[in-house]
């Protein structure tokens, strides 16, 4: 099969079997990335954008995850086939990820100099010495004076935890870098200088990104492309001007009229009505529909599909379907 | 009106393999009842150990909270018991914070339980624990869930329901939104400002978010490497700050648009270590109108004008109301 871009994820389904049923965390999800491309990937909370980031790293919980359809092509190759040692090859080497929870990936018992220096040495042959030489630098770069080398984790502020985690990760220079939530304990002066180190990675290495964020001001500085998630399903996805200038799925518009205005005086914040429905009891129609001030009768029994409107700007809403609501 | 809260030369010291950290140094500030007092700066400034030591999860290393006129900063243990009534925490972290062993009803069950709340019948506990679900938007059927089956905005809110369970007058927030997507984090601080005018609740709010702190607070302190650097009201700090470090923060806010430019200040310089800091202006190394005077002695928190107090050199000598700063410092975003 032949593969015109770097990532091709091809109806990617992952379900969770729990005591309370089936979640379907997500669905049916398509998505392609190109050399050196950024993606942000944006939607509400529970909405699977962890689940896809862990599919993509072949990392879901078995029990209780299953992936039920799907494939994943990094380069061609479906890495959904490799064996487990290829793809800690893989994983080392060619994807790095930042994980929402930065305890997740640090070891509260070693300290965080030695961390870094460990994984430094993974991939380049350095000495030990060498090594922790560069892992003072590392941590300088993320705004950690070098001094606090030999602390644990857990002397650590949360956004300190964060800036380890990002700094392991781009002292691996990979070629796929998924970040999860990076930047939610950072405050917005390390933030950008953050950024700034992810957007030096790219520019260097011609690294993709998919960056998973809730901050849409953080996906306008630094992504090309964004992807608007809800309920386990794309409901929006384009480059950076569609999507905030030419917004079109409800949820989408309702999303960027939530946002605290830095400019304004509001006393209450405008919100979505209700909640995301459950995943284990996902509705038969459009799973917004509940929520959505545009919603039709049509709406509860259909589940539009996700059409181009204009070239490279996908949307699924029936007002955007061919034939469109009655 | 006196003040709900009270802080005084509030300090918190760690010590570490290469010297003593000035977590928090030098805090003062007060709150009155029903406000909320926001708490930004830069990561690893000292907001969580000041949230934590307020509550006394940590023991402050000297200094004085006063509570409701009572000096609280040693307490017994039988006082420690009434306070942890009056005073709760939400945590940053919505992952570790929670036992995972537990379920959602037992998490927020549980402190009723050592309270001996409602007489110690469990019964009434358990009506109370749904009620607090009703009250936060969890639905009864997750009460037997674990927390890891549920996303950030779910937990984040079996957070704030466990910090009501013991109906108390004054939560400090730590970061309690920035897990969840801005649609879910409008209802929840809608939420906490509907229960703040309900149950005639204090809060120290604590995030990163700019547009936030904002949007609910009434008052802000800006925190640099343990000290407060500047501290007046949220429209005060909102249309000019005095300190250079409030001035690069609030340049740095992500704005959501696209197709906009504008400036942002760029902190350049060695980051100063918070173990063992010599007696100096602490933002001295990265501040872009530093003076010799900066390195040379430490300023002091003062007040500038009506209502706003800056800790600079440069308000003594009368240059810092308009500080431009170098274009070499500034960076054109385009977005
Ligand atoms: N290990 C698990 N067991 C059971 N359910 C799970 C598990 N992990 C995730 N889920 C469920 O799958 C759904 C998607 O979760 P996911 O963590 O991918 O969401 P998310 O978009 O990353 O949310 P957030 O923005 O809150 O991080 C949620 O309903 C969640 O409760
Ligand atoms: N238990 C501890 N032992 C040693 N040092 C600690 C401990 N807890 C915190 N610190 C240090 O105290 C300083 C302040 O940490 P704190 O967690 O209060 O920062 P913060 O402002 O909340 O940061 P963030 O925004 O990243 O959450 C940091 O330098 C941190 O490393
Ligand atoms: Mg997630
Ligand atoms: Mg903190």
């Amino acid at each position: 099969m032949a593969n015109k871009h770097f990532l091709e994820i091809k109806d990617l389904s992952i379900h969770y079997k729990t005591d309370s049923g089936l979640v379907k965390a997500v669905n049916n999800l398509s998505l392609n990335l190109d050399k050196g491309e950024s993606l942000g990937l944006v939607g509400e909370t529970g909405a699977g954008k962890t689940t896809t980031a862990l599919g993509i790293m072949n990392l879901i919980p078995d029990p209780p995850g299953i992936i039920a359809s799907g494939e994943i092509f990094l380069e061609g190759e479906n890495i959904l086939m490799l064996n487990r040692q290829e793809m800690r090859k893989l994983r080392g080497n060619k994807i790095s990820m930042v994980f929402q929870d930065p305890m997740t990936s640090l070891n509260p018992v070693m300290s965080v100099g030695k961390q870094i220096a460990e994984s430094i040495q993974i991939h380049e042959k350095l000495s030990k010495v060498e090594a922790e030489k560069r892992a003072v630098d590392v941590l300088e770069m993320v705004g950690i004076p070098g001094e606090r080398f030999n602390e644990y984790p857990h002397q650590f502020s949360g956004g300190m935890r964060q800036r380890v985690v990002i700094a392991i990760a781009l002292a691996c220079k990979p070629d796929l870098l998924i970040a999860d939530e990076p930047t939610t304990a950072l405050d917005v002066t390390i933030q950008a200088q953050v950024l700034d180190l992810i957007s030096n990675l790219k520019r260097e290495q011609n690294t993709s990104m998919i960056l998973i964020t809730h901050d849409l001001g953080v996906v306008a500085e630094v992504c090309e492309k964004v992807a608007i998630m809800y309920a386990g399903e794309l409901v929006e996805y384009g480059t950076l001007d569609d999507i905030y200038n030419h917004t079109k799925h409800p949820y989408s518009i309702g999303l960027f009229a939530s946002i605290p205005n830095i400019y304004s005086e509001e006393k209450r914040l405008t919100l979505i009505p209700g909640l995301m429905p459950d995943p284990t009891d996902l509705p038969e129609g459009c799973s917004f529909c509940s929520r959505c001030n545009r919603a039709v009768e049509q709406c509860k029994v259909h589940n539009p599909a996700l059409v181009e409107t204009d070239p490279g700007h996908f949307v699924r809403c029936i007002h955007y379907e061919e034939g469109g609501a009655l | 009106m006196a003040s709900l809260l009270e802080v005084r030369h509030l300090k918190k010291y760690f010590q570490t393999p290469s010297g003593t950290l000035h977590a928090v140094d030098d805090v003062n500030f007060a709150i009155e009842s029903g406000e909320t007092l926001g708490v930004v700066g830069e990561s690893g400034c000292g907001k969580s150990t000041l949230g934590r030591t307020i509550v006394h999860l940590l023991a402050p290393t000297s200094g004085q909270i006063i509570f409701d006129g009572k000096d609280i900063s040693s307490p017994s243990k039988k006082e420690l018991k009434q306070l942890r009534k009056e005073m709760q925490m939400v945590f940053q972290d919505p992952f570790s914070s929670l036992n995972p062993r537990m379920t959602v009803k037992s998490i927020i069950q549980e402190a009723m339980e050592i309270h001996k709340l409602y007489g110690g019948d469990r019964r009434r506990q358990e009506q109370e624990v749904f009620k607090l679900m009703d009250t936060v938007g969890l639905a009864k059927r997750l009460a037997d869930s674990y927390p890891h089956e549920l996303d950030g905005g779910r937990r984040q809110r079996i957070g704030i329901a466990r910090a009501l369970a013991l109906e108390p007058r004054f939560i400090v927030c730590d970061e309690p939104v920035s897990a969840l997507d801005v649609s879910v984090q409008a209802q929840i601080l809608n939420l906490m400002q509907d229960l703040q005018e309900e149950k005639d609740l204090t809060y120290i709010f604590i995030t990163h978010d700019l547009s936030v702190v904002k949007h609910i607070s009434d008052n802000i302190c800006v925190m640099y490497l343990g000290k407060i650097v500047e501290q007046c009201s949220t429209d005060k700090l909102f249309e000019k700050q005095y300190h250079p470090y409030a001035q690069a923060l609030l340049s740095a806010i992500p704005i959501p648009k696209v197709g906009i430019q504008r400036k942002r200040i760029l902190l350049k310089g060695e980051i100063t270590s918070p173990i063992d800091p010599k007696p100096c202006c602490r933002f001295v190394a990265r501040c872009p109108h530093a003076i010799s005077l900066c390195s040379e002695e430490e300023p002091k928190l003062l007040e500038v004008e009506e209502g706003r107090f800056v800790a600079c050199h440069l308000q003594k000598i009368g240059r810092a109301v308009e500080l431009t700063v170098p274009d070499a410092d500034v960076v054109i975003i385009n977005q």
